[in-house]
C-alpha cells in the first residue's frame, strides 16, 4: 500500500510547484486584509455620521474581518483548483496510477490542502484583525476582550472549512468551470441575497457560510439565527463533512 | 506478466471491451493493435486500475493494480503525454510522482537526462512541444525502473532520432527480460519493434500470435523470380505444376512457393536466375486483411464504445475507409491475375 | 510548383533558416525531412505567407502566397489540425472557410464525403478525436481543389486504415498532376509515400533528390544469398565471390550477406562455380537508416540556438 508520508510529500510538491495555486492564497490574504482595512478606515473617518443604533451594534472585530466576503472567493478558487486541475489537465490518470489507493490519495490531498488553508487562514484572520483595529483608531477593540480571540481564531477555522468545502464539491463535479460556476455565484450573491429575503431567510441561515460566519461575531446581535457561534461553525463543518464524503465516494467509485 | 481474464467493460448498452483474455509476457515486445475505437485505451486503463471493469479480471503478476505498493517501481506507463499540469515544471512533475512512490530524487535527474530534457527541466511544461511532452511522459514511465512497461502511441510527436531511440529502448528493455506492451497505429513502426502481437477489434480479441505467424496467417506470401530466360523457366515450372504470374517489370511471381524448390528446378534445367527472393507481406497488409475480414466490424454501426465519456467515436466514417481499401485490393488482385 | 530561392529567416540573433533553395515539382509526392528545430515549420510558414522571410523568396506558381489571386483555390494546407473552433460543427467550419474563398457549398459536402466525415458533419468539432480532427483538416485543405498541397504531419493520430488512406490520397493527388509537399518525422511512412526528398538540418539544405537516389547515396545495398545446406557449397561460393571483388559475410541464419556485387554477377559466379542458389534477394537499407547515416555525417546539426530544439539527444538507458 502507498506510504501515507510519501503521498503527503507528493501532494505538497504538487501544491507548491504551481505558481497560480500559490497566488490564489496570496490573493485571499490580500483581498481580506485590504478590504477589511478599508472598511475600518472608512468607519473611523465616518464615525460621526453613524447613528446611535449603528454605534450600539458596531462590531469592530467583524468589521476588521469583513474583507472575507471577497477573500473567501479566492479561497474557493484554491480549493477547487487543487483537485479539479487534475481532471482538466488529465493529470488525474497519472496521479491515480502513481497512487491507486484512492482513499490514501484523497486523504493526502485533503490534508495538505487543509493544513495550508489553516496556516493561510489563521495568518489572514489575525493580520486582518490587527491591521483593522489599528485603522479603527479609538473605536477598536482588543484581542483580550471577551469573545474576540474566539472570533479571530474562528475566522481562521472558517476559511479552512471554506477551502475544504470547495475541495469536496470540486471532487464531485470534476470540472473547474462547473465547480467555480456554482460555488462563486452561490457564496458571493445567492447566499447573501437569500439571507436578506424574508421567506428564504429561514433556510439561508443554515447555509455553510451563513452558519459559519457567526463565529466571527462578537457583539451580540439579534439577527434571528437560532444558534451560537460554535454551533454555527459546527453546522458549517457538517456541510464540509458531507462534501468531503461525497467527494471520496465519487472518486472511489467512478472511472478516472 | 499482465494477465487478462474475460475482461469486459460496458458503458450503458455499449460494450467497449468484450471478454478479453490474453497474457503479456516478459522478454518480448508485445504489440497491441486495433483500429480506433477497438478498446485498446480502455483496456490499458483497466490494467492500471483507472477504469473499473464491468466483469472479468486483470492482474499484474497475480495482483490487482491497487494492491501494488509503489506501483511505478513495478509498472511504468505512458498513456497520454499531455496529461500533466502545464503550470508545473518537468522536474517537479516527475518529482511528485517519484515521491509518491518512494523513488529517490536522484532518479528524477537520471531519467531527465536519459530522455534529453535536462536543459528544460525547470521550465513549465505548458510551453513544451508535443515531442518534449512525449519525452517527459517516457521519463515518467522509466522513473521507477519497472519490470513492466506500457506505452500507448510512444512515437507520437518524436523526430526521427527520437523514434529510432524509443524503438531501440523498447527492444533493449524487453531483451533485459522486462515486459513491454506497446499500442500503436503505425504498422510500419510496429513491424520493426514488436515480436508478439495482440490484435483486437470491436472490443474482442482477433489475434494473439507471434509477428511472423500473424503475417503468415493473414497474408499471402510469394516468391519473386527474375531470369534472363523467362520462357524456359516458365516451361520448367509448368512441368512441376507451378504457374507464375507475370509482372509488368519483367519478373515472375509465384504464390506460396518454396525458394529452394525453385532454385533446384532452375539449376536442374541449367537456368540462370538473377533474383530469387521470398516476399513477405507487410504487417500493415496482414492487419488490414484481418480487420477487413471481420465483416460485422465494417458494415453499419461502429464500435463507439471504445471511447471514454466526452469523446466522439471515429466509428461512422470507418466503413468508408475500409471499403475503399478493400476495393483497391480487389482491383490489384484482378490485375495480377490477368 | 513551389520554389524557395535563397530563403533566409532570422529571429534576432538566431538564424532559423539560411539560404534555402529548392523546388517542389508537380506530379510527385515530395517529402520534407529534418529533425525538430531544423526549420521545417518555419519554411512551410514562409511558403504560406504566414511569416515574411528575412531574405530570399518563397513562391508558389511563381508568386509569393500573399500575391496569389484567390490563394485558397490554388493552395491547400494542413498545418495544425486543432486550429478549429470547437463550438462549430465540422460542416459549419468548412462552410466558413469555403465562403471566405468563394467556394460553393456543395464542395463542402463533397470533401466531407472524400474524408469520410459526412455522418458526423453536424457534430461540434470539440468532441472530435485527434484522428477526426485530422480528417477535418485534410478536408479543409482539399476544399478549393487546389493544385498545390502542403501537409505537416498528416497521419498524426490516425489509425492504420486512416494512415493507409492518407498515403493513398497523397499519391493519388500527385498522380493527378498536383504538387504535394509533405513534412513528417515518420521515416517508415515517408518511405512508402514520397517520391522525392528535401532534407534540411540547422536551417540549411542537406539533400534534394529522389528517394531511391537518397537511399543509394547514403547506404549500401546488399544481397542475401542462400545455398543448399551442404557447407562445401557455401564455401565454394564465398571464395568465388571474394575473388571477384565482393564481400561475403555469413549471417546467423545461415545466409550470406553479399555486398559489392550486383545480383546478376552473383548469379553468374554461382553458376560458374556450379553452386545452386536457393535464395538470391536484393536488400536496400531503409530510408531511416539512410537518413540517420546522412544526418550523422552532416555538420553537427543538433545544437541549434533554438533552445527548444537544442534538446539533448536521447541517451542509452544506463543500467
Amino acid at each position: 500500500m502507498a506510504a501515507p508520508s510519501a503521498v503527503l510529500q507528493s501532494e505538497w510538491t504538487k501544491v507548491r510547484s504551481v505558481r497560480s495555486t500559490v497566488w490564489t492564497l496570496v490573493a485571499a490574504l490580500g483581498a481580506t486584509v485590504v478590504i477589511s482595512g478599508l472598511l475600518c478606515l472608512l468607519t473611523n473617518v465616518q464615525w460621526k455620521n453613524i447613528d446611535e443604533g449603528g454605534r450600539a451594534t458596531f462590531d469592530p472585530t467583524t468589521t476588521s474581518l469583513s474583507g472575507l466576503i471577497l477573500g473567501q472567493l479566492a479561497l474557493i478558487v484554491f480549493g477547487v483548483l487543487v483537485i479539479s486541475s487534475e481532471y482538466s489537465t488529465g493529470m488525474i490518470r497519472t496521479s491515480l496510477a502513481a497512487v491507486p489507493q484512492r482513499g490514501t490519495f484523497y486523504a493526502a490531498k485533503v490534508a495538505v490542502t487543509g493544513v495550508l488553508a489553516l496556516v493561510v487562514g489563521m495568518s489572514t484572520s489575525f493580520l486582518s484583525f490587527f491591521i483593522g483595529q489599528a485603522l479603527l483608531g479609538s473605536h477598536n477593540t482588543s484581542i483580550s476582550d471577551t469573545g474576540v480571540l474566539r472570533a479571530v481564531f474562528g475566522g481562521g477555522v472558517y476559511m479552512t472549512l471554506m477551502v475544504l468545502f470547495a475541495v469536496g464539491v470540486a471532487t464531485i463535479l470534476r470540472s473547474p468551470m462547473l465547480s467555480l460556476g456554482i460555488l462563486m455565484p452561490f457564496f458571493f450573491l445567492i447566499s447573501p441575497i437569500l439571507a436578506a429575503v424574508p421567506g428564504a431567510k429561514i433556510v439561508a441561515r443554515y447555509f455553510p457560510d451563513r452558519a459559519g460566519s457567526k463565529i466571527m461575531q462578537v457583539v451580540a446581535v439579534d439577527d434571528g439565527r437560532p444558534y451560537g457561534p460554535w454551533t454555527g461553525l459546527l453546522i458549517m463543518a457538517a456541510w464540509v463533512a458531507a462534501a468531503l464524503i461525497g467527494g471520496y465516494v465519487s472518486l472511489k467509485r467512478r472511472d478516472a | 506478466m499482465i494477465e487478462l481474464q474475460a475482461l469486459t467493460k460496458r458503458y450503458g448498452s455499449k460494450t467497449a471491451v468484450d471478454h478479453l483474455s490474453f497474457s503479456v509476457r516478459p522478454g518480448v515486445v508485445t504489440g497491441f493493435l486495433g483500429p480506433n475505437g477497438a478498446g485498446k485505451s480502455t483496456t490499458m486503463r483497466m490494467i492500471l486500475g483507472l477504469d473499473n471493469p464491468t466483469s472479468g479480471d486483470v492482474t499484474i503478476d497475480g495482483k490487482h493494480y491497487a494492491q501494488l505498493s509503489d506501483p511505478f517501481t513495478y509498472i511504468g506507463a505512458l498513456l497520454d503525454a499531455k496529461a500533466m499540469h502545464g503550470g508545473r515544471s518537468a522536474y517537479n512533475h516527475l518529482l511528485c510522482l517519484a515521491q509518491a512512490n518512494r523513488i529517490p530524487r536522484a532518479r528524477v535527474d537520471e531519467v531527465l537526462e536519459t530522455v534529453g530534457l535536462t536543459a528544460v527541466a525547470k521550465q513549465r511544461s505548458k510551453g513544451f512541444s508535443l515531442g518534449m511532452g512525449q519525452r517527459l511522459g517516457i521519463a515518467g514511465a522509466l522513473l521507477g525502473d519497472p519490470k513492466i512497461l506500457m506505452f500507448d502511441e510512444p512515437v507520437n510527436g518524436l523526430d526521427p532520432e527520437g523514434i529510432h531511440w524509443i524503438r531501440n529502448l523498447m527492444k533493449s528493455l524487453a531483451a533485459q527480460g522486462r515486459t513491454v506492451f506497446v499500442s500503436s497505429h503505425l504498422m510500419s513502426e510496429m513491424a520493426l519493434t514488436a515480436e508478439h502481437l495482440i490484435v483486437i477489434g470491436r472490443g474482442q480479441l482477433l489475434a494473439d500470435t507471434s509477428m511472423a505467424d500473424f503475417i503468415e496467417q493473414n497474408s499471402r506470401s510469394y516468391v519473386r523470380v527474375r531470369t534472363p530466360q523467362p520462357e524456359q523457366l516458365k516451361d520448367a515450372l509448368a512441368v512441376a505444376g507451378l504457374t507464375p504470374v507475370e509482372v509488368e517489370d519483367g519478373s515472375l511471381e509465384l504464390q506460396d512457393a518454396d525458394t529452394a524448390k525453385i532454385g533446384e528446378l532452375a539449376a536442374a534445367n541449367q537456368l540462370v536466375l538473377h533474383e530469387l527472393s521470398p516476399q513477405r507481406a507487410s504487417l500493415e497488409e496482414a492487419f488490414m486483411r484481418l480487420t477487413a475480414e471481420s465483416v460485422e466490424y465494417h458494415a453499419g454501426v461502429p464500435s463507439e464504445a471504445g471511447q471514454p465519456a466526452g469523446q466522439q467515436p471515429e466509428g461512422p466514417s470507418a466503413p468508408a475507409w475500409g471499403a475503399a481499401w478493400q476495393e483497391q485490393q480487389d482491383k490489384k488482385q484482378k490485375k495480377g491475375k490477368s | 510548383m513551389i520554389e524557395a530561392a535563397g530563403l533566409t529567416k532570422r529571429y534576432g540573433a538566431k538564424t532559423a533558416v539560411y539560404n534555402l533553395s529548392f523546388q517542389v515539382r508537380p506530379g510527385a509526392v515530395t517529402g520534407f525531412l529534418g529533425p525538430n528545430g531544423s526549420g521545417k515549420s518555419t519554411t512551410m510558414r514562409m511558403i504560406l505567407g504566414l511569416d515574411a522571410p528575412s531574405e530570399g523568396r518563397a513562391t508558389i506558381g511563381g508568386l509569393p502566397y500573399r500575391e496569389l489571386p484567390n490563394a485558397p483555390r490554388r493552395v491547400g494546407a494542413l498545418l495544425d489540425a486543432k486550429a478549429v473552433h470547437g463550438g462549430r460543427s465540422a460542416r459549419q467550419h468548412l462552410l466558413c472557410v469555403a465562403q471566405l474563398s468563394g467556394i460553393p457549398a456543395r464542395r463542402v459536402d463533397e470533401v466531407l464525403g472524400v474524408v469520410g466525415l459526412q455522418e458526423v458533419a453536424h457534430r461540434r468539432s470539440k468532441g472530435f478525436s485527434l484522428g477526426m480532427g485530422q480528417r477535418l483538416g485534410i478536408a479543409g485543405a482539399l476544399l478549393g481543389d487546389p493544385e498545390v498541397l502542403l501537409f505537416d504531419e498528416p497521419v498524426n493520430g490516425l489509425d492504420p486504415e486512416g494512415i493507409h488512406w492518407v498515403r493513398n490520397l497523397m499519391r493519388r493527388l500527385a498522380s493527378e498532376g498536383r504538387t504535394v509537399f509533405v513534412s513528417s518525422h515518420l521515416m517508415s511512412e515517408m518511405a512508402l509515400t514520397a517520391d522525392h526528398l528535401i532534407v534540411i538540418g540547422r536551417g540549411q539544405l542537406l539533400a534534394d533528390m529522389s528517394v531511391k537516389d537518397f537511399i543509394a547515396h547514403n547506404s549500401a545495398g546488399y544481397a542475401l544469398v542462400r545455398t543448399p545446406d551442404d557447407p562445401a557449397q557455401g564455401e565454394k561460393l564465398t571464395a568465388a565471390l571474394t575473388k571477384a571483388g565482393g564481400h561475403a559475410q555469413a549471417e546467423p541464419d545461415g545466409r550470406l550477406r553479399v555486398s559489392g556485387l550486383e545480383l546478376r554477377q552473383i548469379s553468374e559466379l554461382a553458376h560458374e562455380a556450379d553452386v545452386r542458389l536457393w535464395e538470391l534477394s536484393p536488400h536496400q537499407a531503409s530510408l531511416e537508416e539512410a537518413y540517420m547515416r546522412m544526418t550523422n555525417n552532416a555538420v553537427d546539426y543538433r545544437s541549434t540556438q533554438d533552445r527548444r530544439a537544442g534538446l539533448a539527444p536521447m541517451t542509452e538507458v544506463v543500467r
